[in-house]
Formats: structure tokens, sequence, C-alpha cells
């Protein structure tokens, strides 16, 4: 297993890191879209979140990291597996640029069919990160034709194989994390809306966090098992939060007076149909999980509105206005009433 | 400036550096092909074992090529799959170098960045699925003809050294002294160097950001290259010369713009800022760097105040002269940064460039049409059943015509949309917003069409390029902003700059188109002066030369009452004419659209 910077050594970011976690703790939420300049740390979050994921349950061996007991229908036939219980570190799949559609969704298996003349189903990346992530680095490079691909798969949470003989459906549902350089061009806005939580990263502005980020990163590069060592406890720590908020985010309780709020928040930003709504609660519920409160507060929703929001606002590609700038003014109106 | 002696002496630190430490990335050497710059590869092979591995890596390369896939021959011999190596795998533990790296589309430049990255190569592709180790020095031949063409940022950025050898004569170019022997030497000394401290942390990071460079790769390197000097000279401290040595290779040409003067003396207020974040972590974690707190304070400050002005004194006197000259290069990285994304190397549109997508069943037209992998794949499962109907057991694979599987490559005939907007006083002011609805329409499109879009404007004196080619809203929405109205009307000039640009773009591969909106009453000639006959004159002739290049151009007069001088325009440079006094978005883009169908 290669060595990840810590997360819990990630200076600053905290929106980044909050957005990640959420998604770690409610994995419905829809998925993480990280805009970004070059170098400010996106995929080094991604790796260091993925390293402190809470394991799964699942069967031994099996490709699509079915849970014990309920293997899919396609994991029968193609896993060889004992059905023996066991655990797997929690899958941060990387769609790497250049992938091609095959390894994507899943093929043939070519040598079996060749030697075998067997028609076998190669399981690709969709099945390696069922119940885990997918991480695609740079999404707007991303071919068209995978990107309408992921975004149905996305939707359905199911991954349907019908080429060279082989019809095949197995469970893909995974937490699509995207990251993207905004000065290299727009994402379609079909792409954008189908994100749970869009944050916006930035190099640290401020000259401290900027040299705690070098020091630790030279650190790091100089003797990364010491450094990791250094930070297990911090991210033990992180790694138990997500996992109590896990088990605690189906008793949060939302006050009827914090979902109004939440609907005349949404109302008054114009943010366009239902998901983001229901996005600012979920995620709002897992942040209540995640710090160990039983409720969700007015202060949670102003804490996600943001990120939950700010991809979502009807308005020209050119209006001047940041996104950011209107949620918070809609929200300090809301509490002015 | 500095002297050539000077530069040829850097470059040569520079690959000596390279070959001491390659997690340095490489170096945009920006030079044409010439006796200075083979001097230049061949002095920095010297530096490594004839067995490091040295690839070449032409500008257009596939996927196929560049990441691996599977070997075809080899797969069908054995029947297994057999791994194809890729050239950057290849090149694992070696060197890359890119002639031409200016024409390196941005997908491959992502995939180079990736890798330099991580160094491995995540291969996904043709039923493979392998990580391969790739750590290579990447060097990136920038041979770009004029400023506008440039190594893309995402590339460069990971990249630490940026060297110009234009103006190296050959005399200057001496061969370097080192061997592979001290290279080995110093590899083995850099693992002795000790961490930098605070204090040149801060230096450099203080440097970088009084510099204007935002992303943190930038320092990053900078004090790598700090530990690689202190490692060439035998020494296992990083000491201050290093440092602005450092500095002076890697941020000087990262630089974007000139120290504020009063910032200068700001390094005094740095120390006491609280340390980010998580406060209760900052005090139990142990530094790398020795316990300072015991110094005498004071001392330590005066010290830390030395080392910054060592090291921006180092920067600034890297820097080309002046404010202006740095200006200038800033608007230049802004527009390659905006062209590269839409260079495409596709210099002629034939079916078998472009970008690569998904193949699809069909018949090959020509021999590189065929997807052989895919084909063999639709032909497997098959291969039982088809052998039993010829009462065969084993034999050769049987394919047949419904198997053939065809490459598709995506069009790559995208056009830019040129749009010269008259900003004068003469048209109203609000014909400025009505344009940038309409850009604003285009540029929504932009992203399903790959249509680019570019903004001239004019007024006063002379025409702007406010936006470069472009498919960046956010780009879009900065310069948008600038744009204001007013003053005379230098209509020749916004033409000329107009028809320079479309010659451009269409050098690029791509499809000029012109919108021009203005009222067709300029004022000014192309010399500056305020005469109306002459100014029409010289606006008519720039009509003719626009007519001359054979490119689609829309006029669209926006005076509130027409007078028939922008139509006489219009027919001199052979453009479609629409009198639009009241600018509608959805109109313009309508005419967009029917002169897109016909470029």
């Amino acid at each position: 297993m290669r060595v990840v910077f810590p997360f819990s050594a990630i200076v600053a970011q905290d929106e980044m890191k909050l957005a990640l976690l959420l998604a770690a703790v409610d994995r419905t939420l829809g998925g993480v879209m990280v805009f970004g300049d070059r170098g400010s740390g996106k995929t080094t979050a991604v790796r260091g979140l993925a390293a402190l994921l809470p394991p799964l349950k699942v069967i031994a061996g099996c490709r699509f990291n079915c849970e014990p007991g309920t293997p899919c229908e396609a994991c029968v036939g193609v896993c060889r597996h004992t059905g023996k219980a066991g655990e797997a570190p929690a899958p941060v799949v990387d769609l790497p640029l250049g992938a091609t559609e095959d390894r994507v969704v899943g093929a043939l298996d070519l040598e079996r069919a060749l030697t075998l003349g067997e028609k076998a189903f190669e399981p690709g990346l969709l099945a390696r990160a069922n119940r885990g992530f997918l991480y695609i680095d740079e999404v707007n490079l991303l071919e068209d034709h995978l990107v309408d691909l992921l975004l149905d798969v996305a939707q359905s949470g199911e991954n349907v194989v019908e080429r060279e003989g082989l019809s095949i459906r197995h469970p893909a549902r995974f937490v699509l994390v995207g990251s993207g350089n905004p000065e290299e061009g727009e994402l379609r806005p079909q792409l954008l809306d189908r994100f749970g939580l869009s944050v916006e990263v930035t190099t640290p502005d401020r000259l401290a966090d900027r040299v705690e980020v070098v020091k630790r990163r030279d650190a790091f590069d100089r003797d990364p098992a010491a450094f990791v060592e250094l930070w297990k406890a911090k991210d033990t720590a992180v790694r138990r939060r997500i996992k109590a908020a896990q088990g605690r985010i189906g008793d949060i309780v939302v006050p009827d007076a914090v979902l109004e709020q939440g609907s005349r928040l949404c109302m008054a930003v114009g943010a366009d149909g239902l998901r983001g709504e229901l996005t600012l609660l979920r995620a709002s519920r897992a942040l209540a999980a995640l710090e160990g409160r039983e409720a969700v507060t007015d202060a949670d929703l102003r804490k996600i509105a943001p990120m939950a929001l700010r991809h979502r606002l009807r308005r020209g590609p050119l209006d001047e206005q940041a996104s950011t700038a209107r949620i918070d003014r809609a929200l300090d109106e809301l509490k002015a009433a | 400036m500095k002297d050539a002696a000077t530069v040829w002496a850097e470059a040569m630190l520079a690959a000596a550096l390279l070959a001491v430490d390659p997690r340095l990335g490489g170096v945009v050497v920006r030079a044409g092909p010439g006796p200075v710059r083979d001097a230049w590869v061949s002095g920095f092979r010297a530096l490594f074992d004839v067995e490091t591995p040295w690839r070449r890596l032409p500008p257009g390369i596939g996927d196929e090529r560049l990441l691996g896939g599977l070997d075809l021959g080899a797969a069908l011999g054995s029947g297994r799959k057999v791994l194809q190596r890729g050239l950057l795998a290849e090149a694992d533990g070696g060197v890359v170098i890119a002639p031409m790296a200016e024409r390196l589309t941005s997908g491959t430049a992502s995939r180079l960045a990736a890798a330099l990255d991580s160094g491995v190569i995540s291969l996904e592709r043709d039923g493979m699925a392998e990580r391969l180790g790739a750590r290579f020095v990447m060097v990136a031949l920038d041979e770009g003809a004029d400023d506008g063409e440039r190594v893309g940022p995402g590339l460069s950025e990971h990249l630490a050294f940026a060297i110009d050898l234009d103006g190296v004569g050959h005399r200057d170019a001496l061969p370097i002294s080192a061997t592979v022997a001290d290279v080995a030497e110093a590899r083995e000394a850099l693992t002795h160097v000790g961490a930098p401290d605070q204090a040149m942390v801060e230096a450099i990071c203080g440097a970088a950001e009084a510099f204007g460079i935002g992303s943190i790769r930038a320092p990053l390197l900078a004090l790598r290259v700090a530990a690689a000097l202190a490692a060439l000279e035998g020494r296992d401290v990083i000491d201050p010369e290093d440092l602005s040595t450092a500095a002076r290779l890697v941020l000087a040409p990262r630089a974007t713009r000139m120290p504020d003067v009063t910032a200068e003396a700001e390094p005094e207020s740095q120390p006491d800022d609280i340390p980010p974040s998580e406060p209760e972590a900052e005090q139990r974690e142990p530094d790398a760097t020795p316990p300072e707190d015991e110094l005498d304070t004071a001392e330590n400050d005066d010290m830390a105040a030395m080392l910054d002005d060592v090291v921006l004194d180092a920067v600034r006197a890297a820097l080309p002269d002046g404010l202006d000259a740095l200006w200038m290069d800033q608007g230049r990285a802004a527009q390659s940064a905006a062209m590269s994304s839409g260079r495409s190397g596709a210099r002629r549109a034939s079916p078998d460039r472009g970008r690569r997508i998904a193949s699809r069943p069909g018949l090959p037209k020509q021999a590189s049409g065929l997807d052989v992998v895919e084909t063999l794949k639709a032909a497997a499962p098959w291969q039982k059943v088809r052998g039993a109907l010829l009462g065969l057991d084993r034999g050769p694979m049987r394919i047949r015509r419904d198997d053939f599987r065809v490459r598709r490559f995506e069009q790559r005939s995208e056009s830019t949309v040129i749009f010269v907007v008259d900003a004068s006083g003469s048209a109203a002011l609000q014909r400025l917003a009505e344009t940038k609805g309409a850009v604003e329409l285009l540029l929504a499109e932009a992203y399903v069409k790959r249509t680019q879009v570019a903004l001239i404007a004019f007024r006063g004196t002379a025409a702007e390029l406010l936006l470069p080619p472009t498919r960046s809203l956010t780009r879009a929405r900065r310069s948008l902003a600038e744009l204001a109205g007013g003053g005379a009307t230098p209509l020749a000039a916004a033409l000329e700059a107009a028809a320079i640009l479309g010659v451009a773009e269409r050098a690029k591969g791509r499809t000029p188109v012109l919108v021009i909106m203005t009222d067709g009453r300029g004022n000014i000639a192309l010399d500056g002066a305020a005469f109306r006959t002459r100014a029409e004159t010289d606006a008519l002739n720039a009509a003719r030369r626009i007519r001359g290049t054979g490119m689609a151009v829309a006029l669209i007069d926006i005076s509130p009452r027409p007078r028939g001088d922008g139509q006489k325009l219009a027919e001199a440079m052979g453009a479609r004419f629409a009198a639009l006094p009241y600018v509608e978005a959805g109109r313009v883009r309508d005419v967009v659209r029917s002169l897109e169908g016909v470029g």
C-alpha cells in the first residue's frame, strides 16, 4: 500500500475537508465537486480521505464489494468465492485520464475468450468503486461519452453492460468526487448539478498557512513513514468520528422549523429543483452527526448552504456576483426576517 | 539583462540539479532547434548513465503509445493478455524529451502532469489494469515561434526550471564539467542534506507571495532545488546562497508581479502569525527543524529578515527589466493558457486525427480505422459456435464482417467566434450590455459545441484584444467586466486586429468566425489620426483584406437608425449583413450559427 499524505495534516482548506467528510458519512449526498487552482491540494485531500475511511464488510474476494449474505446477480456468476465474510478497505478508485470505456464499465475477458472460448465478464472500475468513492481528477478533460456514462450510472446506482454478447448488470453505488480547474473550461450544467456538494479551493493566502503547508509537505517527502506516524493519532480520531457519525445519522432529528428555513432559503436564492433542498438537509444532518449532536440547527444549515447550493443557482453564466455571496446575503435576510 | 555566459551557466546548473534530484520534475527549454539547444541536451545526457532510458515524445502522441495498452501481437500469439508498456513507463528512471512541447494537447499535458505528480501510470485501457512506475525527468523543448505559443501552465507548473537559450551563441555553449560520477556523489550527499529551517521556508514562501506566485508547488520545488545545490557542493546544510540561487532559478520565471515596495518592510509582521487551523496540534507537533526556541529570538528575527531580503533581491535581479516587461509576460501567459485548451494539433481535418472516442460497429474504410482489440472482443464469444459450424475444434480466429469495430475520432473542426465590438461613443453604451448578453449566450453553448470565443473591443485610438480565445467562463467574466465605452471609433485598427487574430486561429487548425458589431462610422485612421475620410478609406481597405482571407464574417449594424455605412462595409468584406438596432442575444446567436454552417 502506498503511503499517502495524512488527511488531518492538510492545512486550512476547511470547506473541502468538511465536504469530503460529509460525503463519507452520508454516501447518498451525491458526491463532491472540487474546483480549484493547480497545486491547491485537491488530489492530496481525496487520497488522504481514502486512507481513513472505515473498512467495509464484504464477501471475501468479491469483485463488486458485495455485502456478506447478499451477493449481487453478477457476483454469483463472476466471482468464484466461497461466500465467506471478510473486511476490505473502502475503495477509492481513480479514473485516470486515458481510460478506455471497456475498463470503466467492464468488458469481455479477452484472455479467457481467446484461450477457452468462454464468455466471461471482466469487471471494470465501476465495479471496483461500488460502495466506495470514484475520483476523477480534471473532470473537464474527460471525454464526453465517458462523462455521460458515469452520470447515468451514478444516477441509477447500477451498471448495465450490454456489449460483446454479454448482458450483465451489477450495483455501482459510489460517491463521485470530481476535481477541476475552472480556467481550463467550464463543466456542463447538467454535470455540475449531479454533484451534491460543490466546493471551491484556493491555495491558502495567509503566509503562515503557506509556510506550514510547505513545511509539512517537505517533511512528508523526506520521510513519509515517520510523518504518517506523527499524524496517526489525529487520523485515527477522524476515522472514529466518521464511523460514529455513520452509526448515528439515522437518529438525527430535523426540527420542522429548520426544514422550513431550508425551503425558504432555497426559494430565496432561486436554487432550481428539489435536489438542492434535499442535499441541504441531508448534509446538515451529516454535519450534526459528525459533531455528535442529536438535532440539526439553523447554524448547520448556514454552514452547509454555500456548498450545497452554490452550483445550483439560476443565473446567467456571466453574472458578476459570486454565488457564495448571494447565498450569504439570503441567509442574512432570512435571519433578520 | 543577464549576459549569455550567465544564462548558459544557469542552464547547465539546472541540468545538473535535475540529474541529482529527478523529483524536481524537469525543465522548459525555450530555444529553436540548433547547435545551442543540441549542446544543452547532450550536456544533460552526459550526466546520466548510458543505460538510462531516454525517450522522445512526439507532440501528437496517442494514448496507446503514451500510456500503454494491450500488446496485440503477443496476445494473439500466446493467447494471454500481454502488456505493451507506454512511453512514460518505458522512461521510468530516465528522461522524457518533448520537442515542440508548445504543441502538446492539453490532454497529453495533463497525462504528463499526472505522471510527474504521482510517479506512476494508472493504466486502464484495452482490458489491461496496471500501475506502472513512471518516474522521469521531463525536458519540454519549447520552440514556439511567437509569444502566443508556450508550454501550457498545467505542465510547466510541475517543472522546476524554465531556461531561455535564445540569446546564447554557440560559442557560449561550453561543455559541462560535471560527470556521471559527480552526480552519483551528489545524489548520495542529497540523502544527508538536512531539512530547511523555519526562516528559510518563510523566506521562500514570502518571496513567492511577493512575486504573485499562487501555486504551493513553486516554494516546494525551490526548497528541493536548494537542497540539491547543497548536495552538489557536498554540504549537508542548506546555506543562504543555496536559497537565493534556488529562488532565482525557480521563482523568477514564475513571477507574475513585482513585490510591493511597502511590502518589503513586512517580514517582521509574519513570524507572530499564529500557526494555522489546529492550534493544539501545532504545539505538540515536533517540527522537522531543530528547536529554534532556545536561540536568541531577536537575533533569529534579524537573520530571518536578512534571508527574506536576500531571496527577494535574487528573484528581482533575475527578472526582465522592469514592470512593463513583466506585465507583458503575464498577458502572454494568460493568452497561452487560453489557447492551449483549444490547441488540438489537428491542422487538417482527417478521419484519423483528433481525440479518440468509443469504437462502434462498422466497416473500416482504411486500415487505420479498424480497432483490432475491440474487433477481437466482438468475435471472441462466437469462436466455439463458429468452429462447430465448420466442424473444427481449433484453428485461427474466425472473424466476420459484423465483428468489425471501427475507431471513431471526434470532429475537430472547432470554431472560434471573434467578436469585434464597437465601444466608442457613437455606439451607445447600452450596446455593450447587449453585446455582453450575446457573448454570454454563446459561451454557455461553448462546452457542448467546443466553440471558443474571443473579444476585440475598439474605442479611442486603438483596438484591444480583451478576451483571447477561450472556453472559460471565469476568464470571460473577468475581462468583460473591464469593458468600458466612450471615445472615438478606430474601426480600421479593429478590422486589422480581427483579421490577424482570425488568421492566427486558422493556423491553429480552428475555423475563425468574425462577428463585427458597429455602426460602420469609423473616424480614426490606421495611424491613429482623426481624419474621417482617411479613416473611411482605411476601414474599407481593411475590409477588403478580410474578404481576401475568405473568413466567414457577419456585420451587425447596431446604430439606432442605420445609414448605409454598415452595409457598405459589409459588402466590401463579403460579410453577411444584419441591421439590429436592438441587439438581441438570440438573434446574434442565430447569425453566428448560420455562419458556422457555412464555415
